[in-house]
C-alpha cells in the first residue's frame, strides 16, 4: 500500500503550495461598479439610446463582466466564478423586491380609498354606475361560504387519501394514485370550473331545479375543492412520511393496531403540517376566480344560501368591478383586493404561525 | 452524540430527506409509550403472525379504516377521470356544430349561426405567454431561492422567505388589476425602446402597444415568482447539512458547494416547482384576461397589443355564450386540460424516474 | 504529505456561548492524536477549528492561533478553500453525496479543482479507493449510488472522497459511532494504514479505540455545562491509560466520572 503512494502522473495540484491567496482589495467591488456605471451612462447618454433604466441595467452587466474579469486575473477562476455567482444571485433578488413592492404598495394605497363601513356593510345591489357607495358584502359571505364547504369536503378526503398512499398502498393502484395526486395539482382552475359547470351545473343540478341549470355557491364549493384536494393530500401525504419509521415501529411493537397507530401516533405527529397544508390551500382557493366566475354565476345581492341562486365571492367581485365602465368601480375592485389579500394573508400567517408553535411544543 | 451544539450531528445524511423542521422530535420515544393504550389489542395486520396469536378479524375496525382510505385514494382517480368525461360530453355537441376547422381557425364565434370557432390562435397564445413568463421567471425565482437559503444572513432569509410566501399567496386577479393599471405605462414605453433599436428581431414588431403577450407574460412571470421560489427555497432548505458540509471540507467555494451538494440534491424539486408554475402559467385566467389585448390571431409580435389565452378566452366570453358557446368554451377548456396533463405526465415522469435513483440509494 | 499542527490559546465560540477555552496543544505529523472527553466538552469543536468549519454555523468564532507548519490558518488573507482541501475532514455520520455515485462521489473534490480528464480521475479513484480498503468491495459498481452502500462502506467511501485530494491532514469526528463493530475495525485498520502519509487527528467516545488507535492522546472535560471545555492532560497515549498524571484524567479513564 505504502509503496504506491509516491509517484504519479503529472496533474494539476489539487494541493495549494500556500495557503494564502491573492484577494481583490475591499474597494474593488464598489470600484469596479462605480466604473461600470460610468460606463454605462457614457455609451447610454452618448449614443442617445435611452434614459437612467438603461443605464442601471447596462450598468449591471458592466459589473458583472468587470468583477469576473479582475477577479478571474487576480483570485483565480474558482474565486471569479463564486463572485460573479453571488452577485447574480444578489441581483436576482433585487430584480425581484421591485415589481412585488410596487404590487404591494398599489394595492394598499389605491385599497384604503374604499376602506369603511360602507363597503363591508352593503352589497351592490341597486348601485348603479353612477353611484360612489355600493360594497362587497354579499361578495364576503359568497367567499366565506364557498370556502367553507369545499373545505368540510376536501379535509376528510384529502387526508383519508394521503393515509392510503402513505400507510396502505401497495403498488401500481397506490403509485397512479400518487402519480395522479401530482397530475392533478396541474389542472388549471378555470378546467375545474368548466368540469362542475359541465358536471353539476348543466347534467346534475337541473334534476332538481326544474330543469334550468343551477349556478349555485356551492357548485363554486365544488370546483374549489377539486383545487385544494391535490394540496392537500400532498402536504398530508408530505407529513407523514416524515414521521419517523421508529415512532410507528414502537406503537407496533407494543401491539398498537396500525389504524389506531395512525390515528393516535402517526396523524398527532404529522397534524401541525397537515393543518398548514389545509390552511395554505383554503387560501388559495379562497384567492381563485375562475371556477367561481363560470360556476356561481356572480350577482349583486346578498344570498346566504350557497345551495340556491347566484353567488358572488371577493375574487370575483375584484374582477367584476376591474370590468366595470363606472368610475368608482376601480376604487371598488382595489379595496376588494386589498380585503382580499388580507384575509389570505391572514389565513396564511396563522397558518405558518401555527405550525411553528406546534413543533415548539412537542 | 455530538458534545456541542453543532448542526451535522442531528443532520440527516445521503438519500434520506429530512427537513430541518422536523426532524426526530425530541421525547418521540416517550410520546409512543404515552399514546400506545393496551399492549394487548391484538395485531390486526398480521405484523406479528405466528402460532397460537388471536386470529385478524375480517370486519374489524382495520379493514374499515383500511377502506375508507382505499376509497379516498380511489376518489382521485375517478375524479381525474370524470373530468374529462364530462368536458367530452359537453364539448362534442358543440365540435359536431362548428363549421369551421377546430384546430386552425382564427376567431372565436360559437354564438353565430352556423357557429365558427377555432382554437389554434388561443393555443399558440397559452403556451407563447407561459413559455416567456417562465423564462422571465424561474431564473430569478432560483437567484432569489438561493439567496434566501445560502447567502442572506439567516434572520433576513427566514423573514424575507416568510414574505416571499406570503406573496405566493396572494390572488392572481391581483396581479392582474396591478399589470392592467400600473404595469402597462412602462411596458408601453418599454416596447417602444425595444421596437426601435430591436425591430430586426421579428418578435418586437410594430405597435400599437400595450396590453401585450410581453404585458400579459410579465404579469405572469411577476406572479408565479413568489410560487416558484417559495417551493424552491423548501426544496433548498432540506439539503442535508452534511452534504453542505461535505462539500466545504472538501475545499469547495459557497458557489461550488451549492453545485455539488444543493442543487443537484435539489433539482426533482425544482423541477417540480418549475413545472408547477409551469401549470399555473398555462391555466392562469384572471391575469390573463385582464391584461391581454384578446385578438385571434397567430403572432410572433408580443409587443403589439392583443394576443390571447385559452384560459383567459373562456373568461371573457363566458357571460355572452348560449348553449354552443359554452361547449365551444368546454372544448377549448378540454385542449387545455390536455395541454397541462401532457406537461404534467412529462414532468412527473421525469421526477420519479429521478426520485428513483435518490430513493432507491437510500 | 504530513504536517504538523500547533494550536495556541485557542478559544471558540457559538454567538455568546464560549465552547472551548485557551486549547495549546501540538499535533506531530504521521501521528494519530485522539481528542477524548465527556459529552459536550469541546473536542469536535476543536476538531472543527482546525479546518475552519467551524465558522461554517451562523455566529460562530475562532479566537487564538492555530498554524499548520507555521501558517497561520486564520490569517486574514489566507484562503478558506485552501485550508480546507489541505485539511481534509471525515464527519460523524457517513455523508455521500446521495445524488453521485461511488465513481462522481471519490472524485468530487478533484473535479471541484478542475481537473476534467477521465483517466486521471479514474487513476485517481482507484488510489483513493485502495488506500481507504474499499476497492475490492466497488469495483465492479462504480457507477452505482454511493448512498446504496452499507454504513461502514459509505464512512470508508467517505474517507476515499476526503484522501483523494491528497490532504495533509484528515481530520475525523466519530467516524465510527454510526457504524457496528467490524465496520469500525476495518476503519481503524485503515487508520493504521493511512498515519504512514497523513497526520490523522481523531474525536471518539470510544476509549479502548483511542487507545487502540492513537500515538498521542488529549483529553477534554468542563467544569459544568455551560463553562467551556478545557484540555485537561496531553500526552502519549500509552502513558494517559496507564499512568495519568491529573487525577481527573485517571477518574475519566477508569469509568469513575463521564
Amino acid at each position: 500500500m505504502t509503496t504506491t503512494v509516491t509517484t504519479h502522473r503529472p496533474r494539476p495540484p489539487a494541493q495549494p503550495a500556500t495557503l494564502r491567496a491573492k484577494r481583490l482589495p475591499r474597494y474593488a467591488a464598489p470600484a469596479i461598479a462605480v466604473a461600470a456605471l460610468l460606463v454605462a451612462a457614457g455609451v447610454v447618454y452618448g449614443l442617445g439610446i435611452g434614459g437612467p433604466v438603461l443605464v442601471v441595467v447596462l450598468g449591471a452587466l458592466c459589473y458583472l463582466a468587470g468583477l469576473f474579469t479582475a477577479a478571474n486575473a487576480v483570485e483565480g477562476r474558482r474565486a471569479a466564478r463564486n463572485r460573479t455567482w453571488s452577485a447574480l444571485i444578489h441581483s436576482a433578488f433585487v430584480l425581484a423586491v421591485l415589481p412585488l413592492a410596487s404590487v404591494v404598495w398599489t394595492l394598499v394605497s389605491k385599497g384604503v380609498e374604499r376602506l369603511d363601513g360602507n363597503f363591508f356593510g352593503t352589497s351592490m345591489n341597486n348601485i348603479g354606475a353612477r353611484d360612489a357607495n355600493g360594497g362587497a358584502y354579499h361578495a364576503i359571505i359568497g367567499t366565506l361560504e364557498q370556502v367553507g364547504i369545499a373545505t368540510l369536503i376536501t379535509v376528510p378526503l384529502g387526508v383519508l387519501c394521503a393515509i392510503y398512499i402513505v400507510e396502505y398502498g401497495r403498488g401500481r393502484f397506490a403509485f397512479a394514485i400518487r402519480f395522479f395526486v401530482d397530475v392533478m395539482t396541474g389542472i388549471p382552475s378555470i378546467v375545474t370550473g368548466l368540469f362542475v359547470l359541465a358536471f353539476w351545473v348543466l347534467i346534475v343540478s337541473p334534476w332538481f331545479n326544474d330543469g334550468r341549470p343551477g349556478f349555485s355557491g356551492f357548485a363554486a364549493a365544488l370546483a374549489l375543492s377539486v383545487l385544494m384536494l391535490p394540496t392537500v393530500v400532498r402536504s398530508t401525504e408530505e407529513m407523514l412520511r416524515l414521521v419517523p419509521a421508529p415512532l410507528r415501529e414502537g406503537a407496533y411493537a407494543l401491539g398498537v393496531p396500525k389504524w389506531k397507530t395512525i390515528l393516535r401516533v402517526v396523524l398527532p405527529t404529522a397534524l401541525p403540517g397537515i393543518v398548514t397544508g389545509i390552511m395554505l390551500a383554503i387560501a388559495r382557493a379562497a384567492g381563485e376566480t375562475a371556477p367561481v366566475l363560470l360556476v356561481a354565476g356572480g350577482g349583486a345581492a346578498i344570498n346566504f344560501n350557497p345551495f340556491e341562486n347566484n353567488q358572488s365571492s371577493l375574487a370575483l367581485f375584484v374582477y367584476q368591478q376591474a370590468g366595470e365602465a363606472s368610475k368608482y368601480s376601480p376604487a371598488r375592485a382595489w379595496t376588494a383586493a386589498l380585503t382580499l389579500v388580507a384575509l389570505v394573508l391572514v389565513l396564511t400567517i396563522a397558518a405558518k404561525l401555527l405550525a411553528r408553535r406546534n413543533r415548539l411544543g412537542r | 452524540m455530538g458534545e456541542t451544539p453543532h448542526r451535522s450531528a442531528h443532520a440527516g445524511t445521503g438519500g434520506t430527506r429530512v427537513t430541518s423542521g422536523h426532524e426526530w422530535p425530541a421525547g418521540a420515544s416517550a410520546r409512543v409509550a404515552e399514546t400506545s393504550g393496551n399492549p394487548r389489542t391484538p395485531i390486526g395486520n398480521g405484523l406479528g403472525g405466528g402460532g397460537g396469536l388471536p386470529k385478524a378479524r375480517a370486519f374489524g375496525a382495520e379493514r374499515a379504516f383500511r377502506g375508507l382510505t382505499l376509497a379516498a385514494g380511489a376518489a382521485v382517480l375517478v375524479i381525474i377521470a370524470a373530468i374529462a368525461v364530462f368536458l367530452i360530453a359537453k364539448a362534442v355537441p358543440a365540435l359536431r356544430a362548428n363549421t369551421e376547422d377546430f384546430w386552425t381557425f382564427e376567431g372565436w364565434f360559437p354564438n353565430d349561426n352556423p357557429p365558427k370557432f377555432g382554437i389554434g390562435a388561443l393555443a399558440f397564445g397559452t403556451v407563447l405567454t407561459a413559455l416567456l413568463a417562465l423564462l422571465v421567471a424561474v431564473p430569478v425565482a432560483l437567484g432569489i431561492a438561493l439567496y434566501l437559503t445560502h447567502y442572506a444572513p439567516r434572520r433576513i432569509g427566514t423573514g424575507l422567505g416568510f414574505v416571499i410566501d406570503l406573496l405566493a399567496a396572494v390572488p392572481s386577479v391581483v396581479f392582474g388589476l396591478w399589470g392592467r393599471d400600473y404595469l402597462v405605462g412602462p411596458i408601453t414605453d418599454l416596447s417602444t425602446w425595444l421596437n426601435k433599436y430591436f425591430s430586426w428581431i421579428p418578435i418586437f414588431g410594430d405597435g400599437p402597444y400595450g396590453s401585450s403577450i410581453l404585458l400579459g407574460s410579465l404579469v405572469l412571470a411577476i406572479m408565479v415568482l413568489p410560487i416558484i421560489t417559495s417551493l424552491s427555497r423548501e426544496v433548498f432548505l432540506q439539503t442535508p447539512t452534511a452534504n453542505e458540509e461535505a462539500a466545504l471540507a472538501l475545499g469547495a467555494t459557497r458557489w461550488e458547494m451549492l453545485r455539488t451538494a444543493v442543487l443537484p440534491y435539489g433539482r426533482p424539486g425544482i423541477i417540480a416547482a418549475v413545472m408547477l408554475g409551469l401549470g399555473r402559467a398555462l391555466g392562469e385566467t384572471i391575469a390573463l384576461a385582464l391584461t391581454l389585448g384578446s385578438t385571434y390571431a397567430i403572432s410572433f409580435n408580443v409587443l403589439q397589443s392583443g394576443g390571447n389565452t385559452i384560459a383567459a378566452n373562456i373568461a371573457n366570453r363566458f357571460a355572452e355564450a348560449n348553449d354552443t358557446g359554452r361547449g365551444a368554451l368546454i372544448a377549448s377548456g378540454l385542449v387545455l386540460f390536455a395541454i397541462t396533463l401532457i406537461v404534467n405526465i412529462t414532468a412527473r415522469a421525469i421526477i420519479y424516474r429521478r426520485r428513483e435513483f435518490t430513493e432507491s440509494a437510500a | 504529505m504530513a504536517k504538523r499542527i500547533e494550536a495556541t490559546n485557542v478559544t471558540a465560540y457559538y454567538g455568546a456561548f464560549k465552547a472551548i477555552e485557551n486549547i495549546n496543544l501540538t499535533v506531530e505529523p504521521k501521528t494519530v492524536t485522539a481528542l477524548i472527553g465527556p459529552s459536550g466538552c469541546g473536542k469536535s469543536t476543536f476538531l472543527r477549528s482546525i479546518n475552519r468549519m467551524h465558522e461554517v454555523l451562523p455566529g460562530a468564532r475562532v479566537e487564538g492561533s492555530l498554524t499548520i507548519d507555521d501558517q497561520d490558518i486564520y490569517d486574514r488573507d489566507v484562503d478558506v478553500t485552501a485550508v480546507r482541501r489541505m485539511i481534509g475532514m471525515v464527519f460523524q455520520r457517513p455523508n455521500p453525496f446521495p445524488t453521485m455515485s461511488i465513481f462522481e462521489n471519490v472524485v468530487a473534490g478533484l473535479r471541484l479543482n478542475g481537473i476534467r480528464r477521465k483517466s486521471i480521475l479514474e487513476e485517481a479513484a482507484e488510489k483513493a479507493l485502495r488506500s481507504a480498503n474499499l476497492w475490492d468491495e466497488v469495483k465492479d459498481r462504480l457507477g452505482k449510488p454511493g448512498a446504496g452502500l452499507s454504513g461502514g462502506q459509505q464512512q470508508r467511501l467517505c474517507i476515499a472522497r476526503t484522501i483523494a485530494v491528497e490532504p495533509q491532514v484528515v481530520l475525523m469526528d466519530e467516524p465510527c459511532s454510526a457504524l457496528d463493530p467490524i465496520s469500525t475495525l476495518a476503519i481503524e485498520d485503515l487508520m493504521f494504514q493511512l498515519k504512514d502519509k497523513f497526520t490523522i487527528v481523531i474525536v471518539t467516545h470510544n476509549m479502548q479505540q483511542a487507545a487502540r488507535v492513537s500515538d498521542r492522546t488529549a483529553f477534554f472535560s468542563i467544569e459544568k455545562t455551560g463553562d467551556p471545555g478545557r484540555l485537561i492532560e496531553y500526552d502519549n497515549t500509552q502513558k494517559i491509560f496507564s499512568n495519568p498524571s491529573v487525577k481527573k484524567t485517571e477518574d475519566y479513564i477508569t469509568g469513575r466520572f463521564g
